[in-house]
């Protein structure tokens, strides 16, 4: 904890758990759709998500984050017109997940060809987030750390592939958390990478040149 | 090496350096940030000015919350405090309250603010920090100096108790938030670190037991007459230490009673809005009004 964490986060309110976060949350399906313009978001919304995300501009905030905007910009209050100005059609359906925490909310996302993605993660105070599920793979991190997600097909080798190019490429580099999920054997598979610091120049991209991943994104910590 | 974990530890390490709390902080911070200062006291001087746009933000006539459940008080306390010659509690201080006011109104707003330490109490610092700055002349560089000190004891609060009205009510957010702001206060007015020290106690002791139950949910009612009440605690708490007024029991012990009675209160008065003011029949008529029934 620092001083920032309390004189902060600089914030468009009313509420760091349901607007905050919610843009943060937003934030991480932006940047698993990976550059590409969502032209569809049906986003489930749980708990108190549910019941209260009109007076809080739950729904604004996370459209924002889906759009790439931050939890501090002054657009999040014009959000509706603005998604909608984008091609961005949107729908919000609450409902209740069993077992998922209070503030929870479960988005998916389209593209204008065919790419999609889901995110299901949850608020968990103060602006932080937790984030559960990444295309219905099992996932746990905060994004508090600089994360690299590694989509990829299930491999022998593969956690060697990526973890020595890290060693003998860019040895400044420290895994601080790593995990791997996988839903079905030989099927696709999702390494979350937390690392101190941002990645070097070209990391990320040399993992993704690997054979046999898919896809290499990077979310920043905030 | 500050830890944070006491306040007494910050206050011990402030006297045997001989230096002002928010001093000793903000070097230990960059330390710990591995930043410079100046870099430190840049991105701590832009949040103070996130906190006096929000002042002009929210003394707006026509600001509304996206609930339309509240909205407008920050401009009528401005307009009163100068139509009314100061009204009873005198000019600075009601043009103080119309600060915090408009801070939190521009939060229910959906305006830009700085959570301090969280949204719901995010006035009482501004309230009191920019009313100095603007009010009292106060130079720009002490008061964006006084919020390392405000945060030093928040960090405290969030260690031994809890910042959040989920879990300790608002004796949590907005009772930390006056308890931080009297600190500070004491720091600007060229008070001891002690002194500061007995300011937080002081103000933390006069809202032990504040629930919290907002109405609908909503960051709005009672929240942001609140931030008004935690301001003006935090005043008068400063205002007694200066007098020579001690607190009796020690700030450390204040924030463990916090702590404790936060633990014992029902989960019904802790942000569910399921208890008090949010329970009561207007309370349910508001919420079913905003979000149907």
């Amino acid at each position: 904890m620092n001083v920032f964490d309390i004189i902060g986060p600089i914030m468009i309110g009313p509420s760091s758990s349901h607007t905050a976060g919610a843009v943060r949350l937003g934030r991480v399906a932006n940047k698993v759709m990976n550059h590409v313009e969502p032209v569809e978001a049906v986003i489930e919304l749980s708990g108190s998500f549910a019941r209260t995300y009109k007076g809080h501009g739950t729904d604004r905030a996370l459209l924002a984050g889906i759009l790439g905007y931050k939890s501090y910009s002054e657009e999040i209050r014009n959000m509706l017109s603005i998604a909608r100005e984008r091609g961005l059609k949107y729908k919000f359906i609450t409902t209740d997940i069993p077992g998922a925490h209070p503030n929870t909310a479960r988005i998916h996302l389209k593209g204008a060809h065919g790419e999609e993605c889901s995110v299901e993660g949850a608020s968990i105070g103060g602006g932080n987030i937790r984030v559960d599920y990444i295309n219905g793979m099992r996932v746990d991190f905060t994004g508090e750390h600089n994360t690299i997600l590694v989509l990829h097909r299930d491999r022998p080798g593969l956690i060697a592939s990526v973890t020595n190019l890290m060693k003998e490429k860019y040895r400044e580099v420290n895994i601080g958390n790593f995990s791997l999920t996988r839903p079905v054997k030989g099927g696709d598979a999702l390494m979350t990478i937390e690392i101190d610091g941002l990645p070097p120049q070209g990391m990320i991209e040399a993992m993704g040149q690997i054979d046999n991943v898919i896809n290499v994104i990077l979310i920043r910590s905030i | 090496m500050l830890r944070y974990q006491a306040v007494a530890e910050v206050i011990a390490e402030a006297v045997r350096q001989e230096k002002k709390i928010s001093e000793i902080v903000l070097a230990n911070q960059a330390q710990q940030l591995e930043k410079t200062e100046q870099e430190l006291y840049a991105q701590m001087e832009n949040s103070f000015e996130v906190m006096c746009q929000a002042v002009v933000q929210g003394q707006d006539p026509k600001q509304k919350s996206t609930s339309g459940l509240t909205g407008g008080e920050g401009f009528k306390m401005k307009r009163y405090a100068q139509s009314a010659g100061g009204g009873l509690c005198g000019s600075f201080m009601t043009r103080a309250m119309s600060r915090a006011l408009a801070v939190s109104g521009c939060n229910a707003a959906m305006g830009r603010i700085v959570a301090a330490p969280t949204a719901g109490s995010c006035g009482i610092l501004p309230g009191c920090l920019v009313s100095l700055y603007e009010d009292k002349n106060l130079p720009k560089k002490d008061v964006v100096m006084s919020l390392f000190t405000a945060a030093a004891f928040g960090m405290v609060i969030a260690a031994k108790a809890s910042l959040a009205g989920a879990q300790g009510g608002c004796q949590a957010e907005c009772g930390s938030a006056a308890g931080m702001a009297a600190a500070a206060l004491v720091e600007l007015s060229g008070g001891t670190p002690e002194e500061a020290a007995d300011a937080c106690g002081i103000a933390l002791a006069n809202q032990l037991g504040l629930v919290c139950d907002p109405v609908a949910g909503l960051v709005e009612i009672p929240c942001i007459k609140r931030n008004v009440s935690g301001m003006m605690i935090a005043f008068s708490a400063a205002d007694m230490v200066l007098a020579g007024i001690k607190s009796e029991i020690p700030v450390d012990e204040c924030i463990e009673a916090m702590n404790e009675i936060g633990s014992a209160m029902p989960a019904a008065l802790k942000e569910t809005a399921l208890g008090g003011l949010a329970a009561t029949p207007t309370g349910m008529r508001l919420k079913a009004q905003v979000f149907g029934v």
